[in-house]
């Protein structure tokens, strides 16, 4: 294993993120990211043969409730929140880029 | 008043007794607070108004006996969800967020009648070991303010330290509410994985984090823990188990043939010999009390610090896609598309840590490094679960170091995330395995002075031994009456 990380890879995982870094942030974050990443390589050294992973300490299975509506009543407590609203709803920008719209 | 040098039952007696109001108590807790913010920084947020109105409605219908943590003020980390009152994460992502519902735990308190004055500082999202992090400000550890009050539960455990309240919610994910107790010389105790519930605690990572107390006194923990424990239908994770009454339980002379094992991990060289001394003096009064002390191996721990980051930062990565600048939070400015809001909202709105992280769990758990990464990582988990299992067959208790370190002073590690990282090195094994601990304040480093905390690990869902232990050692030293600079004003 003991893959690198480079600029490449960091820019694609950001892309996956939804994150974008700069030249100068790469600079940074790159070498950053390739020593802890070289620190995690360590446990290639643990035999896991027949180990099976853990996700979670929880030991409840299986929560049920009764799948019923409630009314909140919290509408404009919940859209003060958002950024922009217009008319009782939450506004966003074109989901279609218009510069890529060709009109 | 100082609430470094009392307690919630005394000061329940003196409410019940009529010699002292909710509001005098409230007040107080806002005067000290005021006193002390200049220096310290621990608060994001107050809730004066509210929490005087509360206060006084409390002392008009009259505080009864069996209300005992009613008209006690507390602190809030602001990680956890409070109605109508600012939530931010400390993280610019969230800056103006009020939360439509509170977080299960502040619904019980409320209810108990305690007093919630305001939100503490944290490293942004939690992430981090000395609140260095925050988007707002640099909490400073009211013992010596050149340096840190750990993290990420900073804010909390200074505003405990400095006397601004008697308790503060933390929540710990890696070691954020016993890492900074144990550099403020207070109590801290994260419970059973799923003995709290986690609705409306905002979500770091889900299968480690947990909510817990930081108070001054062990008694005063335990009495605060039984508010806020129990199952809870909104999540899932939370035990359905009964809840006890470890306060009224507590049992000091328990520690006589308490079976305490002590990790050769947890007392190496690789702790601060200073930090070292201490705790093996704790240990050396634990069996004068007639406990009996065996070195045990947890022979994983070494592999925690790895495994840790590469789960939790994927269980970040996915917790906090949720930040996109569409419902709530911050929203870049002059946007163009759906992908422009994304993006630009969320690489100006988090902080350097968290992008870090969100990176980190991205990479481990993307395609082609999953099995590597993730999945690796997953079965370390499983074997250092394993080894505790394994200590636990034969003893009542774990014990030692809390941090390698005592605090640190501000820059000292924060431009190497690799030593920060590995700054949670001790703490970090009990969250993979879901399990109690306490830090203790354990005695002060002759080197710089500072307080070292003893931390002690319980079996699932027995916080009541390490309350136990904790007691008898508390109440035959006096490491504990000893208040930060700051805290010790009347």
């Amino acid at each position: 294993m003991a893959e690198k990380i480079d600029r490449q890879e960091v820019k694609h995982v950001a892309d996956l993120a939804k994150l974008s870094f700069d030249d100068a942030a790469l600079d940074k974050i790159t070498p950053q990211l390739e020593e802890i990443i070289d620190l995690f390589t360590d446990l290639q050294k643990v035999d896991t043969d027949g180990v099976e992973p853990m996700y979670t300490p929880t030991t409840e299975h299986n929560v049920m409730r009764e799948d019923k509506g409630v009314q909140s009543g919290q509408r404009d407590e919940l859209l003060a929140n958002a950024p922009e609203t217009h008319d009782g709803l939450i506004k966003v920008p074109a989901i279609i880029d218009e510069s890529e719209d060709g009109e | 008043m100082n609430f470094n040098e009392t307690n919630i039952t005394n000061l329940h007696n003196q409410l019940v007794n009529g010699e002292v109001s909710a509001t005098e108590l409230t007040k107080e807790s806002f005067k000290q607070i005021k006193n002390t913010e200049d220096d310290v920084q621990a608060f994001l947020t107050l809730n004066e108004d509210a929490a005087l109105k509360q206060a006084a409605a409390l002392d008009q219908a009259g505080i009864q006996d069996d209300q005992v943590l009613a008209g006690i003020p507390f602190a809030t980390k602001d990680m956890i969800s409070t109605k109508g009152l600012r939530t931010t994460a400390a993280s610019k992502i969230l800056k103006d967020f009020k939360p439509i519902y509170n977080a299960t735990v502040i619904e019980k308190l409320n209810q108990a009648g305690s007093i919630n004055v305001g939100k503490t500082n944290l490293d942004e999202f939690a992430m981090g070991s000395s609140t260095e992090n925050s988007g707002f400000k640099q909490t400073k550890n009211p013992w010596d303010l050149t340096r840190v009050p750990g993290g990420s539960s900073g804010g909390s455990a200074a505003a405990v330290a400095a006397g601004d309240v008697l308790a503060a919610l933390g929540t710990d994910t890696g070691g954020s509410i016993r890492q900074p107790a144990s550099f403020n010389g207070i109590v801290g105790m994260k419970p059973t994985y799923g003995r709290v519930s986690r609705w409306g605690v905002i979500a770091f990572a889900s299968s480690f984090d947990q909510v817990g107390w930081l108070t001054k006194n062990v008694k005063d923990n335990a009495l605060l823990m039984e508010a806020i424990s129990g199952v809870d239908q909104h999540d899932m994770t939370s035990a359905n188990r009964s809840v006890p009454n470890w306060a009224a339980n507590l049992d000091q002379a328990s520690v006589k043939g308490l079976k305490i094992a002590v990790p050769e991990e947890y007392v190496s060289d690789a702790i601060d010999e200073d930090v070292r001394e201490v705790v093996q003096a704790a240990l050396k009064h634990y069996e004068s009390l007639g406990a009996t002390i065996d070195t045990v191996s947890l022979p994983h721990t070494k592999y925690g610090v790895s495994a840790y980051y590469i789960l939790a930062s994927s269980e970040a990565s996915s917790n906090l896609q949720r930040y996109d600048g569409i419902r709530y939070g911050f929203r870049a400015d002059d946007v163009k598309n759906l992908e422009d809001v994304y993006v630009r909202t969320r690489t100006e709105g988090f902080g350097e840590e968290v992008k870090r992280r969100i990176m980190l769990g991205t990479f481990s758990l993307s395609a082609g490094f999953y099995d590597a990464y993730f999945n690796k990582a997953a079965k370390v988990r499983r074997l250092i679960v394993d080894d505790f299992n394994k200590v636990f067959e034969d003893y009542d208790v774990i014990m030692g170091a809390t941090d390698a370190s005592t605090a640190f002073p501000f820059g000292d590690k924060i431009t190497d995330p690799t030593k920060m990282y590995m700054n949670d090195a001790l703490t970090i094994p009990v969250n993979m395995a879901g399990l109690p601990a306490m830090s203790l304040p354990a005695g002060f480093s002759k080197k710089d002075g500072m307080p070292v905390g003893l931390q002690i690990i319980g079996k699932p869902f027995d916080e009541q031994t390490i309350y136990n232990a904790a007691y008898a050692f508390e109440q035959t030293t006096d490491f504990h009456k000893k208040n930060a600079k700051l805290g010790g004003q009347d």
